[in-house]
């Protein structure tokens, strides 16, 4: 649901694609998006020249004829994700071709036994590699490049031994046929196995212990020595893997092609390192899955292909071939290095706000938000005790809490608020407070969600969690920063969450992009439900439930507007604006024993900051450009409370317009004729008297209790 | 700060660091030495014709170019790096001032181009890898092809011959002076410089530092990106020398290199050598010891009259097991090792 205020102008306004940009490139999966997007375009680009490139016919082939290459693909990518390299792919290759043949025309053997036999070559060969670089620790690319010499001058030497055997036998068995040229389900029997193994292959590197092992390797091999993971083992296990691989492919390149010459293979280590990396297998290892890796295998030799057909000279294409592993080396290192800083540099997106003009302050003024300085003789309660009380609350035996920044809630009691303790750490930034009907104390904890505190103290979680817009990039279920809350007299809770694109921490952020990233949002105990009310809202921040129970007030700090949501009665569900004009970024509301409201006011609008509202490049650019302690920000060093009524009519303020005692106030309570202030960053809890009000009212009582005037 | 005196320098050349542990761990050089003397021996004794001064010459001057290729790789390993493109960029660059040069270009002026080629693709290599910041190895091996490509596309044979009638281009190949085949000289007097640029310049004690923990020499000051790409320049320069024997000796150049096993070669003889691939280990004298040592097994194949195919083997056991002896040598610390080299 969107806000009453929001125009279709506003929404075009608000979007923003560098805001899409920085979502879209957290994502995990948008990476290979990348290279994906290239395959399909390489393949219409073929489809569009060459003729009959996209028939039934010619697919088959192709997957057919690419089948092979998968495998070798497959073999580079998974010794990349442990931070090596296995350049002897080709040769090994080509070897177990030659192996397979050889066992099947010179030793005659079945099938069924010249397959293993083949598989098991292909793992010995690997396992040469693996030993070299398991447990000798040399240097996974030199070690490979010799092997890939030794295996190919072995290979070529064997080839001319016995060129004229297999030139001149040939094998009858139908199985060897089915191997080579069959078919299931109209695929090709060596992509079906293919993609068979790669299935296997991507639930045992993505969702097996051993998998793991190979990746933590590959991400930092010291971490995952210091963690126990036996590293040399799973290195030569690796290379073993990747060999039978290579064997697996060229026993169906023997079936397909049953002969064996000097350029089997030849280059495929190359193409195979490039396709890889291309896909997105990253080469500083860790990172990496076997889609990616088929991915660039497929743009590789969709490009080969398509070249080799289109009558393109060989060494281009090895020009080409070269490019491309250069550029995704490139891109490969400066996007590993540099993602999290260019994510960060295009986050912070900065929109117009559209404030309302701000009223007269000065002292003096005929407005009832003139300066004066009644907050001034405040009395401090606990002085350097509480550090950063943003919300106070008193209980019905009068003593008195505070939510402070190291994670807990301080209580104060006894006469004149001497006795400190802490009544409960729950982690997190405890904000808004709330006593529901069985005096359980509801928190909202910035980075946690809404946690309750029982009288005797126990913690219990609430809710941490809301239902995700589906729409949204950023997942938004998790509660990043709950800020203040209230309790419906039916014991609904609503709270305010002012950001979704930030955190506690990085708050002031938010207000500066000046975006509608926040929500209100309503746990239900009937069903232990919770569900976000209002989406996309200008950093809410105060909630209060209204003297009557039948809305709730919630006040925008951005804005710095205050505005009214119907939770009952005829107008249920919509949301209207109450306040409009305030002078300054207004945070807790709460309920005074006149039936009108409170509302602290956190920072002091000034002429520059609202000029900058309507700036959002000048916003920008500070964020990029100034030291965060250099940022423009509202007047932060007054402290100012106010009075309002149902109508939203300001009437009274009260000011500490020094900010020595209480600057930057976050929240007031009213409670037996006084008035408890708390600040964000204040080291104190202050208290005025107040002058003719009901000396007897207290918050639990006059909203739960007999005072109540909540409407039935 | 003044520079460290180079007694005191972070990598002194290994002979006379290492004297003193030479019985418990002897230096590679030393090993390889006496490997070396020892198959000259029995080659000498058993070989038909290996030990007279006609075949120790024509051995010498086989090697003087893959002598000139291992000072280049030589000195990028010692800088922690590698260069794979070396043999393409001298075949690449020759290739193309040839093919000019038939097409009636000045000599001299093709002479300069492949200079200019080559020195350009020196940059790009150390633009590549000491700006972006992409692996050496990766770089130079995707440099390789480019360069075949690229090459082939211009000049496309390959057997390109250089013009019968220029005398000065052939000198460096195919000349004597004072009886002494002048390839030979050309590797010793590259040989001379680059081991006076190595130990007495500070730019050479630099590369030695940055071998030895590229992250303390960049936190001590030295601009480490130039100096990559300065490297990177030098092999490429090392590679048009080289180029220019090859071209004097055969009177033409061979693409076909560029796909063979001679990059390995390159990298053979340096490892062998004792230059470490950890790097800031070794010294010229390195790269000679291992030039002798695979000119005389490549001699010795020679006269045995040993398939290509069966030398490669060879050459790759060996190769292994150099690397094998340098990682004993020079373990690897596993807290402090990078990852993908």
């Amino acid at each position: 649901m969107s806000m009453a205020v929001d125009s279709l102008a506003a929404s075009v306004r608000r979007f923003s694609p560098r805001l899409l940009l920085s979502e879209l490139l957290l994502k995990q999966w948008f990476e290979p998006v990348v290279p994906f997007t290239v395959m399909i375009g390489l393949w219409a680009y073929f489809a569009l020249t060459i003729p009959d490139y996209a028939s039934v016919q010619n697919s088959v082939s192709l997957l057919r004829l690419f089948a092979e290459f998968g495998f070798v693909a497959l073999a580079m990518g998974f010794c990349l994700v442990t931070g090596g390299i296995d350049l002897s792919v080709g040769a090994i290759f080509a070897l177990c071709n030659f192996a397979a043949l050889y066992f099947l025309l010179v030793r005659e053997w079945p099938v069924g036994l010249a397959v293993p036999a083949t598989l098991l070559v292909g793992a010995l060969l690997g396992s040469i590699n693996g030993f070299l670089i398991g447990f000798l620790k040399t240097r996974p690319f030199l070690t490979t490049l010799v092997t890939l010499i030794i295996l190919r001058a072995s290979v070529n030497l064997l080839n001319t031994s016995y060129a004229q055997v297999f030139a001149t036998n040939s094998i009858d068995s139908e199985a060897w046929d089915v191997i080579g040229g069959g078919s299931v389900l109209g695929i090709p029997v060596n992509a079906a196995t293919l993609f068979v193994v790669l299935l296997i292959c991507h639930i045992f590197l993505s969702r097996s212990r051993y998998g793991w092992h190979l990746t933590a390797i590959g991400a930092s091999r010291k971490a995952a020595r210091h963690a126990g993971i036996r590293v040399r083992l799973m290195l030569f296990m690796t290379y073993v893997l990747s060999g039978t691989l290579c064997a697996a492919s060229g026993i169906f390149y023997a079936a397909r092609q049953a002969s064996t010459d000097s350029t089997t293979g030849v280059g495929w280590e190359f193409q195979a390192l490039t396709a890889v990396v291309l896909g997105g297998v990253s080469l500083a290892g860790g990172k990496g899955t076997v889609w990616r890796a088929m991915i660039g295998a497929l743009i590789i030799f969709l490009l080969i292909n398509g070249l080799v057909r289109m009558g393109i000279p060989g060494y281009v294409t090895s020009a080409v071939t070269g490019m491309i592993l250069l550029a995704a080396v490139g891109i490969d290192v400066k996007w590993s290095k540099n993602r999290g800083k260019a994510i960060q540099k295009i986050y912070v997106n900065p929109a117009f706000v559209p404030l309302a003009s701000a009223p007269a302050v000065q002292p003096g003024a005929a407005s009832p938000y003139a300066q004066n300085d009644r907050l001034i003789k405040a009395q401090a309660i606990g002085v350097d005790q509480v550090e950063g009380p943003e919300d106070v609350i008193l209980d019905r035996q009068g003593r008195l809490y505070g939510s402070t920044r190291d994670g807990n809630v301080i209580r104060f009691s006894g006469p004149d608020f001497k006795t400190r303790e802490v009544f409960a750490h729950i982690g997190g930034r405890p904000l808004g407070m709330q006593f529901d009907r069985d005096e359980n104390l509801i928190v909202a904890v910035a980075g946690m969600g809404v946690y309750g505190v029982a009288p005797d103290g126990r913690i219990f979680k609430v809710t941490d969690e809301t239902n995700r817009t589906w729409y949204k990039l950023n997942d938004d279920s998790r509660l990043r920063m709950a800020d203040d809350l209230d309790i419906a007299p039916d014991g609904k809770i609503y709270f305010s969450d002012c950001t979704t694109r930030y955190e506690m921490t990085t708050n002031t952020l938010d207000l500066l992009e000046g975006r509608p990233n926040g929500r209100v949002v309503c746990y239900d105990p009937a069903t232990k439900t919770t569900r976000t009310v209002i989406n996309h809202f200008y950093f809410p921040n105060g909630i209060c439930v209204s003297h009557d129970g039948k809305s709730i007030l919630i006040a925008s700090t951005s804005l710095c507007k205050v505005f009214r949501h119907w939770i009952d009665g005829p107008n249920k569900g919509k949301t209207e604006v109450l306040m409009d004009e305030l002078p300054g970024n207004p945070d807790n509301i709460n309920r005074a024993s006149d039936g009108t409201y409170w509302l602290a006011l956190v920072g002091i609008r000034t002429p520059t900051f609202d000029l900058a509202a309507r700036k959002p490049g000048f916003r920008l650019r500070m964020v990029k450009q100034v030291p965060t302690d250099e940022w423009l920000a509202p007047a932060l060093n007054h402290g100012c409370v106010l009075k309002f009524n149902e109508k939203g009519e300001a009437l009274e303020s009260w000011w500490d317009p020094t900010g020595i005692s209480h600057s930057t106030l976050t929240s007031m309570r009213e409670h037996q004729g006084y008035l408890y202030l708390g600040g964000l960053e204040n080291n104190r809890i202050g208290r005025i008297k107040l002058d003719g009000v009901d000396d007897s009212w207290t918050g639990y009582d006059a909203y739960w209790g007999a005072k109540s005037r909540v409407t039935k | 700060m003044s520079v460290q005196s180079p007694s005191r320098g972070v990598a002194v050349p290994a002979a006379s660091s290492r004297s003193g542990s030479m019985f418990a761990k002897p230096s590679q050089e030393q090993i390889v030495l006496l490997i070396t003397i020892a198959l000259l021996v029995v080659f000498g004794l058993t070989l038909n014709g290996f030990a007279t001064v006609s075949n120790l010459l024509n051995l010498l001057r086989s090697i003087s170019i893959l002598g000139v290729l291992g000072l280049g790789m030589g000195l990028i390993v010692i800088s922690r790096g590698i260069d794979l493109s070396e043999v393409a960029i001298m075949a690449g660059s020759w290739a193309i001032a040839l093919i000019y040069m038939q097409n009636g270009m000045p000599v001299f002026t093709a002479v300069l181009l492949a200079l200019a080629i080559a020195v350009l693709i020196g940059v790009v290599n150390g633009v590549m890898v000491a700006f972006v910041e992409a692996p050496a190895l990766f770089v130079t091996l995707a440099a390789g092809f480019v360069i075949y490509g690229l090459a082939f596309w211009i000049a496309p044979a390959w057997v390109v011959y250089a013009p019968k009638d220029a005398p000065g281009l052939m000198y460096l190949g195919a000349g004597r002076l004072f009886g002494v085949p002048v390839p030979i000289l050309v590797f010793a007097a590259c040989a001379i410089a680059m081991h006076l640029f190595l130990s007495r310049t500070s730019i050479g004690r630099f590369i030695y530092a940055q071998g030895d923990n590229p992250e303390a020499a960049r936190l001590t000051g030295i601009p480490l990106r130039p100096l990559i790409v300065l490297e990177h320049v030098l092999v490429a320069l090392l590679a048009w020398i080289a180029g220019l024997v090859w071209v004097g000796t055969t009177g033409s150049m061979q693409m076909a290199i560029t796909q063979g096993t001679m990059i390995f070669d390159v990298v053979l003889v340096v490892v062998i050598g004792g230059i470490s691939l950890i790097g800031g280990r070794g010294s010229v004298f390195s790269v000679v010891v291992g030039c002798v040592l695979i000119g005389t097994l490549l001699n010795a194949f020679t006269i045995m009259d040993v398939n290509s195919e069966v030398q490669n083997i060879i050459k790759g056991v060996v190769l292994l097991a150099a690397i094998v002896l340098d990682n004993w040598l020079h373990p690897r610390d596993e807290e402090t090792a990078r990852q993908g080299d």
